[in-house]
């Protein structure tokens, strides 16, 4: 039977009927219809489906929901859009498909907001978990150190 | 270049409509009515709305994958109607064939031939369109046409100083006839082509708020997910379809061709009661099949006569009289395209109707299927194109489509069906694999002499087609190629169809041939290149930027490949260094030189060429499907390796700007990746790698060979 939760998520209170055990994934994307974060593998190998919970990046396809009721979860949606890492994405003209790169977005926000310097093997701690199959690595790269830039000066 | 005008209409009140047919080599420029009458038009060709509100809306017939296409194809007629940036829209146009590729005459994106079909076509759409709304201001102010200048959406009258919007032109503009030759501009008065134009689909994938077939909603939708064989032709023997039903959620089971579909509330009731099945399925069709059965299958075909695809007669005895005689074998594994966003469709058949949402490359064979499936007309399936989380040639096949409208028609409801990451990789349509032989003749000068070729693949019903030998850019006087089909697993196009197995090997053999003549890589390739050709050119340009004829900067090996594809020459060069220990390369440096004729882009053309051999080298150093029990044994992501960012090499990218032909982006750079770190490799190391992927087990057994 499915239970009732409460979520937190991007600062507002959802309630939901679902499974305790059924991923926060399904439940952000199916349930509550924020698509921006996507499914992409199920087992943590991709991380199209990366959130924040309490600030810290997690793979949500692989979280089940009863363990974040009460916890501070943020999706790409929650993510102002003048923040730096937004910014230098559409700067860099990063994305091609696009389609991992809420994911890309999340790590790189929890990444910078963590660390305003990062090495490049910092970055690439960072983002090693997160596939893109178009290849757009080498402008992640670029977009975490310029908006790193930008938090470092704030 | 001629061009007639077959009819024009009144325009509606909704504004002034154009559109545009034909081949660029047989173009039409029409004026046309009102959507209604269009239905009189007998060629394909897309559409340019201007209305009165001053908006100018641009009609897609190719699906935004991340190439940039929906940028592009605005940029290019916005430039030639001289409007205004900010004022133009675009939407995709409803699957007909009167908006189709006029080329391919189909809907559907594929072969990096967007650009290359669309590009002259759009040229004179925009300018037909801007003069005769210089015509229309003209004619309002009863002056001659030649004091009157288009400007961002405004036609000026010079001397007084006056302006009429586009918007205010539209009902004059639609009862002019439309010129025949309009004035394309020349390339200094682009002011968007040559430009890096921000993509317009970046801001809403950056927000997150851009929809991919995943993301569908439709009111009163169920889920659907299909029990699937385990080996390739495998018949269902039982299944208990009473326990699936009990599974709260389930709605219904319904059995597909071989398949068995569950439609249910959640996609967790779909996948507990897929489970409950309990499916048990025969051993299917070829229950030995594995990766060794199908490599032994590609292998032992080097050995088949096969269909002869070209037999000069000079061959047999260029052999007999050859300095030097070279021969090589190579192998490339199946592919699979691995996109991130997993196959997904949504549909919702009714009587007289069937809606899908789909991210797909062929709207058409979308259209056809769905058709096919409901008995409907293909003028009753609308066909509602999503975002694209990545195609590379692995949305052109419409199975995810299939089971969605076959669910919808069985249960009446709008269903979304959606693949796990596990039935993307296992049931998905693979690049083929391949094995080469290659053996040439060389004389005393070290010239080529001969090249016989024969290639053993899942489906080469050209195998010296496109992408193929007869593209081969190098002058080689006698050549004979030779295909010996394999009929295997279900394949499909992977991006660079051809190229990704003819680069590789056509590219190392030419290595392996200039080392034979003890000559440099680079030399070699510019002696067999027409001299003053683009091609040669480029090559000269790619080793120039690379610093070819330098010491190395960081690695211990360098390497050359170049490949045509696509109506694009691209050269790369690779600065590499091998762990003899653990068979590791580093790669240091990656310099690209393309020319594809006119530029529209130059951020997306970087973009695909490094995204191009980002996925190139992915493929090369880990991809390979793996083959079990008569079907596949890769599942997902933890065992289908891919390229990440710890291994994901700079490009470097450089073009040489023609006024050729314009060729396509984005599949032309993948080709030359992988031959250019095997070279490197090989300049390394003298371990020299045929086979495909570049594992370090595979590296350590060449450099004990070499």
């Amino acid at each position: 039977m499915p239970d009732s939760l409460t979520l937190k998520i991007n600062g507002q209170s959802h309630t939901v009927q679902v499974s305790e055990d059924v991923p926060l994934l399904w439940v952000i994307r199916e349930h509550l219809q924020l698509t921006g974060t996507k499914f992409g593998c199920g087992i943590s190998q991709c991380g199209a489906c990366t959130v924040h919970v309490d600030g810290q990046p997690m793979r949500s396809c692989q979280l089940r929901v009863s363990r974040v009721v009460g916890r501070e979860i943020t999706t790409i949606e929650g993510i102002a859009e003048d923040h730096p890492v937004k910014q230098a994405w559409v700067d860099i003209q990063v994305p091609q498909c696009g389609y991992c790169q809420s994911g890309q977005i999340m790590s790189a926000v929890a990444l910078v907001e963590k660390n305003s310097n990062p090495s490049e093997e910092e970055i690439i701690q960072a983002m090693e978990g997160n596939l893109c199959r178009c290849g757009t690595y080498t402008r992640i790269k670029r977009a975490i150190r310029q908006a790193a830039e930008k938090v470092r000066n704030a | 270049m001629s061009s007639t005008i077959d009819r024009r209409e009144f325009l509606t009140r909704a504004g002034l409509t154009l559109a545009i047919v034909g081949a660029p080599s047989s173009l039409k420029v029409l004026a046309l009515g009102p959507a209604d009458t269009a239905s009189e038009i007998f060629s394909p060709g897309p559409w340019l709305q201007i209305t009165p509100d001053n908006r100018v809306t641009i009609l897609l017939c190719k699906s935004e994958m991340g190439q940039g296409i929906h940028t592009a194809i605005p940029m290019v007629v916005a430039d030639e109607l001289e409007a205004d940036w900010d004022q133009v829209e675009t939407e995709m146009a409803p699957v007909e064939a009167k908006y189709a590729d006029p080329v391919a005459k189909r809907h559907g994106t594929f072969g990096s031939v967007s650009l290359r079909n669309l590009y002259e076509p759009l040229r004179k759409l925009g300018a037909a369109g801007r003069e005769i709304l210089v015509e229309a201001a003209a004619k309002k102010w009863n002056v001659p046409v030649s004091q009157c200048e288009a400007i961002q959406s405004k036609v000026h009258h010079r001397p007084s100083g006056r302006t009429f919007s586009y918007g205010e032109l539209t009902e004059e503009a639609s009862a002019l006839q439309v010129p025949e030759n309009p004035r394309l501009k020349q390339k200094s008065e682009f002011k968007l082509m040559g430009t890096p134009v921000a993509r317009r689909d970046i801001p809403a994938k950056v927000r997150g708020e851009a929809k991919y077939g995943i993301d569908t909603f439709v009111p009163g939708m169920l889920y659907g997910v299909v029990a699937r064989p385990p080996a390739y032709g495998a018949k269902v023997i039982s299944y208990d379809e009473q326990a699936a039903r009990k599974v709260e959620g389930v709605r219904s089971v319904v059995k597909i061709d071989r398949r068995i579909g569950i439609c249910a509330d959640t996609l967790q009731a779909a996948w507990k009661g897929r489970e409950a099945l309990h499916a048990k399925w025969d051993r299917g069709v070829e229950p030995t099949l594995s990766t060794a059965s199908i490599e032994k299958v590609l292998d032992d075909g080097l050995d088949q006569p096969g269909r002869e695809d070209r037999n000069d007669e000079g061959v047999p005895s260029a052999l007999r009289q050859a300095h030097q005689r070279v021969l090589a074998e190579y192998f490339l594994p199946y592919l699979s395209h691995a996109i991130m966003e997993p196959m997904n469709a949504t549909a919702h058949v009714q009587a007289d109707q069937c809606d899908v949402w789909a991210p797909t490359q062929s709207q058409s064979g979308v259209q056809q299927a769905a058709a096919s499936i409901t008995g409907l007309k293909p003028e009753q399936i609308k066909i509602h194109t999503t975002y694209l989380g990545g195609g590379y040639g692995g949305r052109v096949k419409t199975e995810g489509v299939e089971e969605a409208v076959a669910l919808s028609k069985a249960t009446g409801r709008p269903i979304k069906v959606i693949w796990t990451r596990e039935e993307d990789i296992k049931y998905e349509a693979y690049r083929p694999g391949y094995a080469h032989r290659i053996e040439a003749s060389l004389d005393q000068q070290g010239q080529v002499t001969s090249w016989t070729h024969k290639v053993v693949g899942g489906a080469p019903r050209r195998p010296g087609g496109r992408g193929g030998l007869r593209n081969l850019q190098y002058q080689v006087p006698h050549i004979k190629s030779v295909g010996v089909p394999v009929d295997t697993i279900p394949t499909q196009p992977w991006r660079s169809p051809g190229g990704s197995h003819f680069g590789f090997t056509v590219e190392s053999f030419m290595d392996e041939l200039a080392h034979a003549a003890n000559q440099d890589p680079v030399e070699f390739r510019l002696q067999h290149l027409a001299h003053d050709s683009r091609h040669h050119r480029l090559v000269e340009l790619v080793a120039e930027k690379a610093g070819w004829s330098q010491p190395l900067t960081r690695g211990d090996g360098r390497g050359i490949a170049t490949f045509y594809s696509h109506g694009s020459y691209v050269s790369e060069v690779a600065e590499v260094s091998v762990d003899r220990n653990t068979g590791v390369i580093k790669i240091h440096r990656i310099v690209c030189a393309v020319d594809c004729g006119p530029v529209v882009n130059p951020d997306t053309l970087e973009a695909q060429m490094s995204g191009a051999i980002t996925m190139g080298w992915s493929a090369a150093l880990k991809e390979k499907v793996e083959f079990a029990n008569g079907g596949v044994k890769s599942a997902n992501y933890s065992d289908y390796h891919l390229l990440r960012m710890s291994e994901a090499p700079e490009v470097e990218v450089h073009w040489m700007e023609s006024d050729a032909e314009i060729g396509g982006a984005g599949e032309p750079a993948l080709p030359p990746i992988a031959p250019a770190v095997a070279n490197a490799v090989f300049a390394a190391t003298e371990a020299r790698i045929r086979r495909l992927p570049m594992t370090p087990e595979r590296v350590l057994e060449a450099l004990r060979k070499s």
